[in-house]
């Protein structure tokens, strides 16, 4: 089966390169860019990729007039770093100099860098020298003709990135938790930020080849927002957010090489997605699918409650869902008449309010009263001892009449 | 030069000098967003041993003060000295406890890892985090009364948690000058005992506490030195001294009713 061999690197010599390459790309994106989205400054990504197409032109160009066939793609890669980081000052000197506001600022610079490289790209296609086809493969990737040394181009840059992060990680979540506190303790919070910006620039002029400009923001920033929803924690995050990209990067690759015509990039960022759909769907502590069970458990303890606080006060029960979490733990008789189960358990619900009230008085200032919550069992919050002396000042038990 | 210094020390409006290595010491401090200054030359010195209240009203640039002093917003004159030394060489003796709001909660970070954080200035780049490290955040936590919250990530613990857990990451640092920005607003009671009870063992080791602080009816009970601040400095000293009807007066104009700033006075 291709998807197989493709998965077994075993698709074929340029398969197997672009695989390597997509996984340590994916890799290096999800760690850098977990930074960004701890950060809140994920879009300033976009502009910074856009911001590479004029470089890409301006090094063709460049290539060109030293009498090369401007093909050269740490040339190509070079030129759009350079015109990237320039893209990154921009948005940065704006947001800092002016009032506006930093999506004004991202706004303003993607527009105007990304007009400037496409207006560039469709004058050398006009030109007529040096080997201009294949330049647009940067705006969406392009894997097809993948050498061993882009290849190679991509492993170092991105063990490069992947080093310099480990390096700053400190200094990056300290700023991304708390910049004031940051401040406050000698670290310099605008170049802590260039930094970790600067590597998620070094990151998009990497895989401009493989996923392109246009998408390389989606692997940056989906595998944090992804690995979110399994960990409280920021270290784990990051490594999470590693493993993701990584993971995405491979089957992106492997799908892409398993039928003829499926373009690389797009579909490592359709890997990615699809993660985050499942993450989004089904984490334990996160995901919508148990914030829905959690939600559901907890309706159903206030409505068994309430439910049992009526049937204690002989009060009739209206509410549908009362009357069926009561009867499907056997407390009410379809009839709507308590089961001798049901008024033990309200006179024991019943019971607690009481001791809950002598609680509040005896513990007024111990912060334990704050616990209540009508829901959470006393027995939870007190010792057997201290409820024994609540039930002191009660009295002893009611029956509750059926 | 010499000239200058004999007028100001005879000028009845300058703060004496204090003692030379004092552990915070301002001299004409002016921060100004846009045109309108939000601290206008501001000289204080706070030293060893004591624990300070800045108060004034809304606006009046009490967490500016702080946040100037230590570099955190520029300054558009004056001078911040730490033990005698600029700034910069004093960072490792001082701790700031910045206001709660001023963060995410939703941050993926647990309580121990804020406490930590305490310690990176430490670490460095690429000192390695051990068990001492983690004992060391374990005590400061046990200070505050939150040792079994160690695990929790921060956005569940309440406010008063969150804000012992910043006292407990500024505990980490083993500073001799410690600035906070309001570390009693909206805490509760408990909270607001513990708190206190903290920053007065702080002081009894002899170190240098600065707090931000909203609250003037506990300003007698808490502290022993005020800075009365309303852009410009009101008033400084031992709160016998500058905590008055007048200086109140001064700071909040007519904010504050005479009858209520007479009760404050006696409450104490």
């Amino acid at each position: 089966m291709e998807l197989l061999a493709a998965l077994t690197l075993g698709a074929g010599y340029n398969a197997a390169l672009v695989a390597v390459g997509a996984t340590l790309l994916g890799i290096a994106a999800g760690t850098v860019g977990s930074f960004l989205f701890l950060r809140k400054r994920a879009l300033v990504s976009d502009a910074v990729a856009h911001a590479t197409l004029p470089g890409v032109g301006l090094a063709f160009l460049a290539m060109v007039a030293l009498g090369g066939d401007g093909r050269s793609l740490p040339g190509l890669l070079a030129g759009a770093g350079v015109t990237a980081g320039l893209g990154l000052l921009a948005v940065e000197w704006m947001t800092r100099r002016s009032r506006l506001a930093e999506d004004a600022a991202i706004g303003a610079v993607l527009s105007v860098f990304f007009g400037a490289g496409v207006v560039l790209l469709t004058v050398i296609q006009s030109l007529g020298a040096g080997r201009p086809a294949g330049l647009e493969g940067f705006l969406l990737g392009s894997t097809a003709g993948m050498l061993f040394e882009d290849a190679l181009v991509i492993a170092l840059g991105g063990a490069l990135a992947l080093a310099a992060t480990w390096a700053l990680r400190r200094p990056m979540t300290l700023v991304a938790f708390d910049p004031d506190y940051a401040a406050a303790n000698g670290y310099d919070v605008r170049r802590i930020d260039l930094a970790m910006m600067g590597l998620a620039t070094a990151v998009t002029v990497v895989g401009l080849k493989v996923v392109g400009l246009v998408l390389i923001v989606a692997l940056l920033i989906i595998p944090g927002v992804t690995a979110r929803f399994w960990t409280e924690r920021s270290d784990r995050l990051v490594a999470i957010a590693g493993a993701v990209g990584g993971v995405s990067g491979y089957l992106g690759a492997a799908l892409s090489a398993s039928a003829p015509a499926l373009p690389t990039g797009p579909l490592i960022v359709l890997v990615a997605a699809a993660l985050f759909a499942v993450s989004l769907l089904f984490a334990p502590a996160r995901g919508l699918a148990a914030a829905l069970i959690r939600h559901r458990r907890f309706q159903t303890r206030v409505h068994r409650r309430q439910g049992l606080l009526a049937v204690a006060r002989a009060e009739p029960i209206h509410d549908r869902f009362t009357l069926r979490v009561l009867g499907a733990e056997g407390l009410l008789r379809p009839d709507g008449v308590p089961t001798e189960a049901g008024r033990a358990q309200a006179a024991k619900i019943a019971r607690d309010e009481r001791r809950w009230e002598i609680a509040r008085q005896i513990h007024q200032d111990a912060g334990l009263t704050g616990r209540y919550d009508g829901l959470t069992p006393i027995e939870q919050v007190f010792t057997p001892d201290e409820i024994t002396a609540f039930d002191a000042a009660l009295g002893g038990p009611r029956a509750v009449e059926g | 030069m010499d000239a200058a210094l004999t007028l100001a020390a005879r000028d009845g409006e300058t703060t004496p000098a204090p003692a030379l290595d004092a552990p915070l010491e301002i001299r004409g401090l002016t921060v100004s967003y846009g045109e309108k200054p939000a601290v206008f030359s501001v000289d204080a010195a706070f030293p060893a041993g004591t624990l300070t209240a800045i108060i004034g009203p809304n606006g009046a640039g009490k967490s500016t003060l702080l946040k100037a002093a230590l570099g955190i917003v520029p300054r558009l004159s004056g001078e911040v000295r730490s033990f005698g030394r600029p700034l910069a060489q004093a960072r490792d003796r001082l701790a700031y406890v910045p206001q709660r709001a001023s963060v995410d909660w939703d941050f993926p970070t647990t309580v121990e890892d804020v406490v930590l954080m305490g310690l990176y200035p430490r670490l460095g780049l690429v000192g390695r985090l051990t068990g001492r490290h983690r004992a060391q955040a374990a005590e400061c936590l046990e200070r505050v009364g939150m040792a079994g919250f160690r695990t929790r990530q921060i956005g569940q613990l309440s406010g008063g948690q969150q804000q012992r857990v910043f006292l407990a990451r500024a505990l980490a640092q083993d500073a001799a000058l410690y600035l906070l920005d309001e570390p009693l607003a909206g805490v509760d009671a408990a909270t607001e005992r513990a708190i206190i009870a903290v920053l007065q063992d702080l002081r009894a080791e002899g170190r240098a506490v600065v707090c931000v602080h909203h609250d003037l009816a506990t300003v007698r009970r808490y502290f022993d030195r005020v800075l009365l601040l309303n852009v410009s400095k009101v008033a400084e000293g031992p709160v016998a001294e500058a905590f008055t009807p007048e200086t109140l007066h001064a700071t909040y104009g007519g904010r504050l009713a005479t009858a209520h700033i007479d009760q404050l006075n006696i409450a104490g």
